[in-house]
């Protein structure tokens, strides 16, 4: 019991990593609107950058900036580059939300339904 | 409208693939800034082609036709660059370039070593010919990063690119296919964003020729290592399309338009099959698969299982190009198979196989493309008789349909010969088997559509096409025949071809020539057929659209390399040989 209690109060983080990218996954799979897929497909991105931004976290650590003449916090320093690369992956994962909606828009005026068992029967997979 | 959409579509495509063109060996950062060329080579491989496609844009909104032109120049330009850094590296070794004068491990260092400039080659090669068939989308590309995250990174601007490009079909279906293509290569990326992260965590770098250090530092056996290792190979899995991952695959190939078709699937898979190498070669190194021979087990016989579902899903497809996408799934197996017996003809054969295949299926999805338009024939049984109505197109695809069987000297039967050799080496004898089921399951679903092509009588009666006396026909029927009515046949030789390695040389040989000369009159046939092919009637075609010169000569022409490269295959391993070393030490 106390190792789960444990668990639960040291690596929460990484708990929320978890179960943020299992709702993701099951959106996606589960989920009959499209929208909500999409949605679905955030969140598990989603998980993945915490994953990175939680482990660069450091207790108690400063900004990695130096002042020139040698100032600033004088470490320990939280690792800047995850959140460097995470910036980028939200660009990216923004990008793909963006094409993702225009080609759930096309659909909805070709077919006039978002949901998935709809547009199977219309396109007759 | 839609020229314009395309072209922008296709040519970020060129600077996004061009982004993964990384090769890093397992060499210390200062061993790889101390040995390689520095070069402003390497980033312009990217640029030019991301700067094409805009300009292509902005002129294309203007100017219909001169977009084109643009994409055109533009990628002759990214021939002329990456054969200029293919020639460098051929004489000098390795090439670099380190962006922003940021010195790794801290910055980003581009690298260009002989897998990567074969590569870059490749995918400015299969542009133009792709440019030249659609006269409409311009798309060519090749990269080479140095560093794990900036390969997650190049991997998504692909993947935007190829998901807009099936997007631009006209069908909804287009839509549809992209999206699904959209959602599982997102989920693919990101896993592989989180093996990244994993890798990260390890060792606190993101450089491959860093990583490579400290991943051996760490050891291979730890936890976040073997982590790391499962959700990269996954997520690349995805993007190559290995069974089971491949869902997507079939849906988006056979939705795009076929210039796109043959595009993404010489090129996008391709790429993410180039990443895999660099992945287990270049980051975990083939010590990493010696401390852990599950990985590698998993790997392998994954892989070996792709080729057998794939080759299955293949056979029972009645769409032509739904064959040739799981066609893909069969032959993308055997490539992640040569990669992972981690022996030198396993690699060889790997990487031969890769370039050979996009190759040979991004022209065999042109020649369908051909075919559609002349004859509206899209299903196998559409395909009866087509040999006579469309002549050239017919023979390019059945030449190309021999040579993904693996019939020598094409580049398909050098690729699956080194492959099954590295599974011999390896002492793999169900792997070894199982490339030697595929080329009879390859067989089995392209032997189907010759012998439609070539024996069946024609639909709407214009009567039976056997009857043609064309060289071409002939000497490709004769194969078609032995195809057809001897499987088993077939399957006695690759056998034959599998175990018996020393005594059988001498009946190999005879076979060899026998099998160049049945090659070189077709290819022969293919030529002359070029100037009667305008003379043929040409079927009302439906879409409104026609077939040039250029996209007949384009397929013919791709026909002729695949046999050629096969011819080659010697010089190739040589250009390769330097990079090898470097990868398997």
């Amino acid at each position: 019991m106390s190792a789960v209690t444990d668990l639960l109060l040291t690596r929460y983080n990484y708990l929320a990593v978890v179960v943020l990218s299992g709702i993701g996954m099951y959106m996606m799979i589960e989920n009959r609107n499209l929208v909500k897929k999409v949605i679905g497909m955030n969140v598990f991105q989603t998980a993945i950058f915490l994953f990175f931004i939680t482990t660069a976290y450091v207790e108690g650590g400063a900004p990695a900036i130096l002042e020139s003449g040698g100032g600033g916090g004088g470490g320990p320093y939280v690792s800047p580059l995850p959140q460097v690369l995470i910036l980028t992956a939200i660009v990216v994962g923004v990008s793909l939300t963006a094409v993702a909606l225009a080609l759930i828009v096309r659909i909805y005026a070709e077919y006039g339904t978002l949901d998935e068992e709809a547009l199977r029967e219309v396109t007759g997979e | 409208m839609i020229p314009t959409v395309a072209v922008t579509g296709t040519a970020p495509l060129t600077g996004v693939v061009a982004a993964l063109l990384s090769g890093v060996g397992p060499a210390s950062v200062e061993q790889l800034l101390a040995t390689s060329a520095n070069s402003p080579l390497p980033p312009l491989l990217v640029a030019v082609p991301l700067l094409v496609s805009i300009a292509t844009l902005a002129v294309g909104y203007r100017f219909d036709r001169a977009a084109w032109s643009i994409a055109a120049i533009g990628a002759v330009l990214q021939v002329a660059i990456a054969g200029t850094l293919a020639w460098r590296v051929v004489t000098a070794g390795r090439v670099i370039h380190v962006l922003g004068g940021f010195v790794p491990p801290f910055g980003i260092v581009l690298v260009v070593d002989g897998l990567s400039a074969l590569v870059a080659l490749l995918i400015a090669v299969v542009t133009v010919g792709v440019l030249v068939y659609l006269r409409q989308a311009g798309p060519r590309g090749l990269g080479t990063t140095g560093d794990v995250f900036n390969m997650y990174v190049f991997l998504e601007i692909t993947g935007l690119a190829a998901y807009a490009l099936v997007a631009s079909g006209d069908s909804g279906l287009a839509a549809v296919a992209a999206l699904k293509y959209l959602m599982l290569g997102t989920v693919g990326a990101s896993l592989f964003l989180l093996g990244v992260g994993y890798a990260l965590i390890a060792t606190g770098t993101l450089t491959m020729a860093d990583l490579a250090v400290r991943l051996a530092e760490v050891g291979y056996q730890s936890t976040p290592v073997r982590a790391a290792f499962a959700f990269m190979t996954v997520g690349l899995g995805v993007k190559i399309a290995l069974f089971p991952l491949h869902t997507w695959q079939p849906d988006a190939y056979s939705a795009s338009p076929d210039g796109v078709s043959a595009f993404i699937s010489a090129l996008v898979s391709t790429v993410s099959a180039y990443a895999l190498v660099r992945v287990v070669y270049s980051v975990f190194t083939v010590e990493f698969f010696a401390a852990n021979p599950l990985a590698r087990d998993l790997l392998l016989y994954g892989a070996a299982l792709s080729v057998i579902a794939g080759s299955t899903l293949a056979v029972t497809q009645r769409e032509v190009k739904r064959t040739l996408a799981y066609s893909s799934v069969s032959q993308f197996g055997l490539v992640a198979v040569g990669f992972a017996l981690t022996n030198r003809a396993g690699l060889v054969g790997g990487i031969i196989h890769l370039l050979g295949h996009a190759v040979m299926k991004g022209s065999l999805f042109l020649a369908v493309g051909i075919i559609a338009i002349r004859t509206d024939a899209r299903t196998i049984e559409e395909y009866a008789g087509l040999a006579r109505r469309v002549p050239v197109a017919s023979a390019a695809f059945a030449v190309l349909a021999f040579a993904m069987i693996g019939v020598p000297p094409a580049v398909g039967f050098v690729g699956k010969w080194y492959i099954l050799l590295g599974a011999v080496e390896a002492g793999e004898p169900v792997v070894a088997l199982v490339v030697v089921a595929s080329t009879l399951l390859t067989l089995a679903y392209f032997a189907r559509l010759i012998e439609r092509m070539y024996f069946s009588p024609v639909t709407d009666s214009t009567g039976p096409a056997g009857t043609v006396a064309d060289g071409g026909e002939s000497s490709a029927g004769r194969d078609g025949r032995e195809s057809e009515s001897a499987v088993a046949d077939g399957g006695s030789a690759g056998t034959d071809a599998a175990t018996v390695d020393r005594n059988a040389e001498d009946t190999r040989d005879t076979r060899n020539d026998s099998d160049v000369e049945a090659d070189t009159s077709a290819g022969a046939d293919t030529d002359g057929d070029a100037g009667s092919a305008e003379l043929d009637p040409v079927t009302d075609d439906p879409s409104g659209r026609e077939v040039t010169a250029g996209m007949t000569a384009v397929v013919v022409l791709a026909a002729i390399v695949a046999v050629a490269l096969g011819l080659l295959a010697t010089e190739l391993e040589a250009l390769l040989r330097p990079t090898l070393e470097v990868l398997l030490s």
